[in-house]
């Protein structure tokens, strides 16, 4: 049977995959992450999984103002990456698991889910960017790739509590698919951040950090939190953090941070990282 | 109607006041993904536009690279940042004109941790002073 292995949490920060792009990951600016991403690079090396589903959202790429579908998951049997604005990034292109992305669409749809399906969506920053920090610059990205992208620029972006539920519908989809591989859910996108108007450039380390601890230690306090107090503590692009839920959601109640790392700045956001797995002892 | 989220300062938030009013020039900016698009803007940006049925000042705020009119006028960071890309500018860059700010002093400001939310959280608290 298939298992979800872990869960990471991480900023997708575009200035962070233009750092390794254009090799810049060792100048002053860009070490303390980078250093502080290298605990995760090498576990996720030991522990390799098979299919990586990536939380993301579109920034204005493969969606438009044309068509906000909130949850859109990618059953195609590769991905490419998107043009920005400035040519694609030099990423491989991802190659997907249809087999199981198919499997997943069904179960979340006759569970009440009504996500939408996608056979071709270029991906962009928000899902390469991830893929970037996790497994650096490889020819090929060295597991499977099912994005799942949600949208959260329009308002309203799903509740934190519909994330979450929907990770935990992952979750039982995922236990059910027949072949014996190991998944692990990557919820991207925040921290704290705010890109536009007068208040641009704000960071609330102190939210950020009592994020990553409660991912653990009380999830509820996540999973209630309204979106005005995203907006408002973590500025309006913080609401973000909502994808984050489901990726928690995926992993079981009882959920024990193995890494984490925080740090300010990446580009105009406070930048994190968490590897969270299911406790064993807890159960 | 009134939201709770109008009380925080700064703040523009994509909600469906927003992208009706922006909706074209949100779009205008979402065509510079594509690179035929690009030249043809370079080429001649007044006529460029005429393709997109934007208001005059939508058009205008284009035109002169008022960052932070453009998202009066219903743009979206997301939308309005491929524009600045265009121009080769940096998030820092356009915080810093959305704020006032030089692109350095906006750069130092990010290094020393960022905006403060102490102070920003509310336009109410701010009245208070």
């Amino acid at each position: 049977m298939a298992k979800i292995m872990c869960g990471v949490g991480t900023s997708h920060v575009p200035a962070i995959g233009a750092a390794i792009d254009h090799g810049r990951t060792q100048e002053d600016y860009w070490k303390p992450l980078f250093d502080g991403y290298q605990p995760v690079r090498d576990w996720i090396e030991e522990h390799k999984p098979d299919v990586a589903i990536v939380v993301y959202n579109d920034h204005a790429s493969a969606f438009s103002l044309e068509l906000i579908p909130t949850f859109t998951l990618g059953v195609a049997a590769e991905f490419q990456p998107a043009d920005e604005g400035y040519g694609p990034r030099g990423v491989p292109v991802a190659k997907g698991d249809p087999d199981l992305a198919w499997h997943l669409a069904e179960s979340l749809i006759l569970d009440e889910f009504d996500i939408t399906i996608a056979n071709n969506m270029d991906i962009d920053h928000g899902c390469t960017v991830p893929l970037s920090i996790l497994f650096d610059q490889p020819q090929e990205w060295p597991c499977n790739v099912i994005p799942l992208c949600v949208n959260v620029i329009q308002y309203p972006a799903p509740t934190g509590k519909r994330c979450f539920k929907l990770g935990q519908a992952i979750r039982k989809a995922v236990e059910s698919y027949d072949k014996d591989i190991k998944v692990a859910i990557l919820g991207t996108g925040g921290m704290s951040h705010q890109l536009q108007g007068e208040r641009a450039g704000l960071v609330n380390a102190e939210f950020d950090t009592a994020f990553l601890r409660d991912l653990s230690e009380d999830p509820q306090r996540l999973v209630n939190m309204p979106h005005v107090e995203y907006m408002r503590e973590a500025g309006s692009e913080g609401v973000e953090l909502v994808m984050w839920l489901i990726m928690r959601g995926a992993l079981s109640e009882k959920a024990k941070e193995t890494y984490s790392f925080y740090h300010v700045p990446a580009s105009n956001s406070g930048a994190g990282i968490i590897v969270l797995e299911d406790d064993e002892e807890a159960k | 109607m009134s939201r709770e989220y109008d009380d925080i300062p700064g703040t523009y938030v994509m909600d469906s006041k927003h992208c009706r009013a922006g909706y074209h020039l949100n779009m205008f900016c979402m065509s510079l993904n594509n690179k035929a698009n690009r030249d043809a803007f370079r080429d001649d940006e007044a006529a460029y536009l005429e393709a997109f049925p934007m208001t005059e000042a939508q058009k205008q705020s284009v035109l002169e690279r008022d960052w932070l009119g453009m998202l009066r006028l219903g743009g979206n960071i997301y939308y309005t940042f491929k524009l600045a890309v265009f121009d080769g500018h940096s998030m820092q860059y356009v915080g810093g004109k959305m704020s006032n700010i030089s692109e350095e002093q906006f750069r130092q400001m990010m290094v020393s941790g960022g905006r403060s939310i102490e102070g920003n959280r509310s336009k109410k608290e701010q009245a208070r002073g």
